[in-house]
């Protein structure tokens, strides 16, 4: 087994409410307070209307595959264990996109257009973090 | 006052590519430099602009002091990954154009085999990069890595959307191959491949497989470019700079969150002003030198050009244009996937060589006007140049 975790995250100012939500089991992405209009990943300003007031809305945590690509080797000493794995980009509610890996399935399984789902898992190192599940 | 045509290309130097050296990147660097002011026909005293490059790490003060410079009165860095050389060329030219400089030196190039190996990632050696911030919060730590990843689940939309095929990615790669075999520069020279070699070399982040990827060389390539007029007294013709562009797309700082992930969405607007600027259009184009960190950053570039529709790239390779002899040759040296990895230098310097008629006759384009080329940059950040033929 490796013994190197995952590259810890690092919360900005910006961001933090992201990652809480995550310890509660909720997504939640920026909205913006003027224009209503949802952003990811966090910013200051609202690049449609340049408003900086924001709140934090719940999305589902549902989406669908947008593209994807299999690492076949680990590009990384964490992931030395774990090839190959599939990353997949998520589009969500709000025209949001997510990047992660998936749970538990044959890479080969993964296709773009395919419903994931996500769940929340207390990894070393790095705290609750959101994972993909594919959902038939 | 249109800055397409004011400046020139008035020397270039270029160091071997290898698998190891015993130089250090600056060392490479001074190398390359030294021999791109004798090209010139110019001494280092001369040099009054400095423009290191991004991803070499290197600093102008590398180049005063060990040059002697000291004259040095404009330097500056861009930082669009491998669309900084291009977008510095822009710069060089700028600056020259408002007569802060005369004659600027741009120099590129990493230990790309000895120092940052790409695909040793997995040993560690790929430093964090520090203005990734997006990037390092919600992409890395799900294992997003490397480079090859972030750009695979590009080519993978692009697959889905038009049907575009490996086989065509697999063209690419041979049509720099088979270039390669014809430049005594390129470390792939002696190295044929066939479609069989290509679809059998193993994937490593679909829908790339290994010879979707550039080399990993150690090497610089260096440039001096000076006024359209300084460079008539100079040792060879200046070749002009007559389109320059530089486009960023939104957002620039990850892919995932792209509106459009199946296009180089920076090459559009790159393309569009360095034509504008030239007064050119893609059919008068007599070579494309475009930036091929991996081959689909080719097909789409093609296609985000102008050169064809978009979703059409992998028609435009099966038709067989950009061939040596097809009429529109692609990457002539051998590329970054077939002759070095320098940062996409060596994409300009072997442009300077075409238009100059310096090649080796069996590769030389005939009757060859205007070359463009292009650099991608981080999450497709693009920048576009322009040449043409010395008057």
């Amino acid at each position: 087994m490796s013994c190197i975790e995952r590259p810890a995250i690092k919360p900005t100012e910006i961001s933090q409410s992201f990652w809480d939500a995550c310890t509660e089991g909720k997504l939640v992405v920026q909205k913006c307070k003027a224009c209503e209009k949802l952003r990811h990943y966090p910013q200051l300003l609202c690049p449609s209307c340049h408003s900086d007031d924001v709140e934090w809305s719940e999305i589902a945590a549902t989406g669908t595959i947008y593209t994807y690509t299999i690492a076949r080797r680990p590009f990384h000493p964490a992931w030395k264990d774990n090839a190959p794995y599939a990353l997949v980009t998520v589009e969500m509610e709000g025209g949001v996109r997510m990047l992660g890996d998936i749970l538990n399935v044959d890479p080969e399984a993964v296709k773009i257009g395919g419903s994931v789902k996500v769940e929340f898992e207390d990894m070393p190192g790095q705290g609750v973090v959101p994972r993909f599940r594919l959902v038939n | 006052m249109s800055l397409s045509g004011s400046c020139v290309i008035a020397g270039i130097g270029q160091t071997p590519f290898t698998r190891g050296t015993e130089k250090s990147t600056v060392g490479l660097h001074l190398e390359a430099a030294l021999e791109a002011i004798a090209d010139a026909g110019l001494k280092p005293s001369d040099i009054d602009g400095v423009m290191p490059n991004e991803l070499a790490g290197t600093i102008a003060e590398d180049f005063i002091v060990n040059l002697g410079l000291e004259n040095v009165a404009f330097s500056s860095t861009m930082r669009h990954g491998g669309a900084s050389l291009l977008s510095a060329v822009k710069s060089a030219c700028l600056a020259i154009h408002c007569g802060v400089a005369k004659h600027v030196l741009l120099v590129a190039g990493r230990r790309g085999f000895s120092q940052q190996r790409m695909s040793k990632a997995s040993e560690g050696t790929i430093p964090p990069h520090p203005l990734f911030r997006e990037f390092n919060e919600f992409e890395s730590p799900f294992g997003n890595t490397a480079p090859l990843q972030w750009f695979a689940p590009a080519a993978m939309r692009h697959m889905h959307e038009f049907g575009t095929t490996s086989e065509q990615l697999g063209q690419i790669a041979l049509i720099c191959r088979d270039n390669a075999q014809l430049n005594p520069l390129a470390l792939m020279q002696g190295k044929k491949m066939t479609m069989e070699d290509y679809l059998a070399s193993p994937m490593i982040a679909d829908p790339y497989r290994k010879f979707d990827c550039s080399l990993e060389t150690d090497g610089a390539t260096a440039f001096v470019i000076t006024s359209a007029e300084r460079g008539r007294d100079l040792k060879k013709p200046g070749v002009p700079i007559l389109g320059l562009g530089e486009g960023h797309g939104t957002p620039p700082t990850n892919m995932t969150q792209k509106r459009d992930m199946a296009k180089v969405e920076g090459m559009e607007q790159a393309g569009r002003l360095a034509f504008d600027m030239a007064g050119l259009r893609p059919t008068d184009i007599n070579s494309v030198q475009l930036y091929d960190a991996f081959t689909w950053v080719v097909l789409s570039t093609l296609e985000d050009l102008g050169f064809c529709k978009k979703g059409e790239g992998g028609s435009l390779v099966d038709s067989g244009v950009l061939k040596l002899d097809g009429g529109l040759p692609l990457n002539t040296s051998g590329g970054l996937l077939s002759e070095g990895h320098c940062s996409g230098a060596n994409l300009i310097s072997e442009a300077v060589r075409q238009l100059r008629g310096e090649v080796e006759p069996v590769r030389q384009i005939s009757d060859c006007n205007y070359i463009l080329i292009s650099g991608e940059g981080h999450f497709h950040e693009g920048a576009v140049a322009i040449l043409g033929r010395p008057v």
